[in-house]
């Protein structure tokens, strides 16, 4: 705590990296899984190995997977972007699918045989239900994100985790928590911004039903 | 007006072949209202699908206004053919206002055009617009949903609707409401309407023509009158004879159809006494030869006739079903949309 009113320049900083780090692979996670779970959700055989290989990527250690990278990605941003857009895919993937496959058979009929095209009934109809999954999907990997992107700052991808890393070696424990709390700030915000921006886009979801 | 010719559909079902819809012909007149109705696996569904080509016929002809729909564009076909199917298929994320204006939106209508024809809309159906047309679907009723559900299908005014057992999913009170409402919309907008049910009490209160079909073929093709007096297959007779069809009806006495008798009835006209419950009635009328009548003569107890009752009036007493205490509907429906609004 000490040591946040101590340096707020100093820890301001960081935590923008930081944001800057988990959001700008967040974007490119969902640039990339939302329409691969709408693809996945549409062939369905393919649904399975999408899953298996972004499953199984998921399970690979931060530590590991950041040492993987770094003969390709070199140290930096770019390797630690791109590591956290690869651990927030399966999250984005799979919810996006599942909410494509929520969506009642009885309302896809309605759109279809009121004369919407594929793209129409995306656009209008599926996307906007399936919106709270998606959603779900993306709080999941920004949360994860946050925390992960702590380990980034080892290879040089900067953010809280050079705060914390900086407290280890010099044993200052002050440091330590400072980077851990404004983590776990940075994930409940992260959690409740996206749960509003979720019944911002859906504005039924905020009315109760009267009746069954 | 719609035109099936010869229609057949196959789906392949674990390498057997199967006609779900098999040579059917019919035609549906401008401004009737034509029930597809038969047991489950009758292939009523699919053929009413076929006609908006949400199924693509195997092999025969359908044609809306003389137009064959496979030479049409399908998106265009559909936004000129309005659809309702149970429980509305409502977009949940979709006010009421927008939902009814949906082919209206999807037709480029100015968003202004788009909102006064949903109020307007809301207004026929029986929805106040000023209480209803900025809620969601699921702050209403299953009966409220409904009534969505047939404004949007006739939003952009389309000449022809298809109702995939619009009424299926509610209560039988609502239900009941809900036929006696569609029934007065229809004599205002008069659509061309092809409606599915298997609830033959449902076929013979809406139907100006009854398409009776079994695995895939038509059993029988005619109005409520004809199928009840002159059913042309035992499974017409059964279907129409069901006993849980015509149970509500069983207090029902034919006594109280009876008009007086007109001053020329045919010799051999079907004598009934007049206290034959309906059902009883009915299985005596379709065991009878009944052609070149329009009804048939009521006895009382000395069998001295008493009153005359036509077919018309027996069929759509039938199609009352369970409504038959109720005294008029004008009276009944604005009271019981006040308690559903409650």
């Amino acid at each position: 705590m000490q040591y946040i009113l101590d340096n707020p320049g100093r820890v301001f900083e960081l935590t923008i990296e930081h944001l800057q780090l988990v959001f700008s692979a967040i974007l490119i996670a969902a640039l990339i899984g939302i329409p691969l779970g709408i693809l996945i959700s549409r062939v369905k055989w393919l649904a399975l190995p999408v899953l298996n290989i972004s499953g199984v990527l998921y399970t690979v250690p931060s530590l590991a997977f950041f040492a993987i990278l770094i003969p390709y990605t070199g140290i930096g941003k770019t390797t630690a972007i791109t590591a956290l857009a690869v651990y927030s895919l399966l999250a984005i993937v799979r919810n996006t699918a599942a909410g494509m496959n929520e969506v009642p058979a009885s309302v896809v009929d309605a759109a279809r045989g009121m004369g919407m095209g594929q793209f129409q009934r995306l656009r209008l109809v599926e996307l906007p239900l399936a919106i709270p999954y998606i959603f779900a999907g993306i709080r999941l990997a920004t949360v994860a994100g946050i925390g992960i992107g702590a380990i980034a700052a080892v290879i040089g991808g900067g953010g809280l985790g050079r705060l914390i890393f900086d407290g280890i070696r010099t044993i200052d424990s002050n440091r330590i928590v400072a980077g851990a709390l404004m983590c776990i700030i940075l994930a409940l915000l992260a959690e409740y911004g996206f749960s509003k921006l979720a019944l911002l886009l859906r504005p039924d979801m905020r009315v109760k039903a009267e009746r069954g | 007006m719609i035109t099936l010719e010869h229609v057949t559909k196959t789906f392949r079902m674990e390498g057997h072949a199967i006609n779900a819809v098999d040579d059917v012909s019919f035609t549906v007149e401008e401004g009737e209202l034509a029930v597809l109705i038969g047991p489950s696996g009758s292939g009523k569904t699919t053929t009413m699908r076929m006609i908006n080509r949400l199924e693509e016929p195997t092999s025969g002809k359908i044609s809306v206004n003389g137009q064959d729909v496979m030479s049409m564009n399908v998106v265009n076909l559909r936004r000129h053919i309005g659809y309702v199917i149970q429980q509305g298929g409502l977009f949940p994320h979709f006010t009421v206002a927008e939902n009814v204006a949906t082919v209206p939106r999807l037709l480029g209508w100015s968003k202004k055009k788009r909102r006064e024809r949903a109020e307007e809309l809301l207004a026929l159906v029986g929805l106040d617009p000023a209480i209803f047309a900025n809620r969601y679907p699921r702050q209403l009723s299953g009966g409220q949903q409904q009534r969505v559900g047939v404004a949007r299908a006739l939003a952009a005014d389309a000449p022809i609707i298809l109702m995939d057992e619009p009424f299926g999913a509610v209560d039988p009170i609502t239900r009941t409401q809900l036929q006696r409402w569609l029934r007065q919309v229809q004599q205002d907008v008069k659509k061309t309407i092809v409606f599915v049910t298997h609830d033959i009490n449902e076929a013979f209160l809406l139907g100006d023509r009854i398409i009776l079909m079994r695995d895939g073929h038509i059993e029988q093709n005619g109005t409520p009158a004809d199928l009840l007096r002159s059913p042309e297959t035992e499974f017409v007779k059964e279907f129409i004879g069901d006993e849980f069809a015509l149970q509500a009806l069983e207090h029902t006495y034919i006594a109280e159809l009876a008009k007086p008798v007109p001053s020329r009835v045919p010799d051999d006209t079907l004598v009934i006494p007049a206290g034959m419950s309906i059902p009883e009635a009915s299985r005596e009328i379709t065991q009878a030869d009944t052609t070149g009548h329009s009804g048939f003569l009521v006895t009382d107890e000395e069998g001295k006739p008493e009153g005359y009752v036509t077919y018309e009036d027996l069929a759509s007493a039938i199609g009352e079903g369970i409504s038959s205490g109720a005294e008029s509907s004008d009276e009944v429906i604005p009271e019981l949309l006040e308690s559903e609004d409650a």
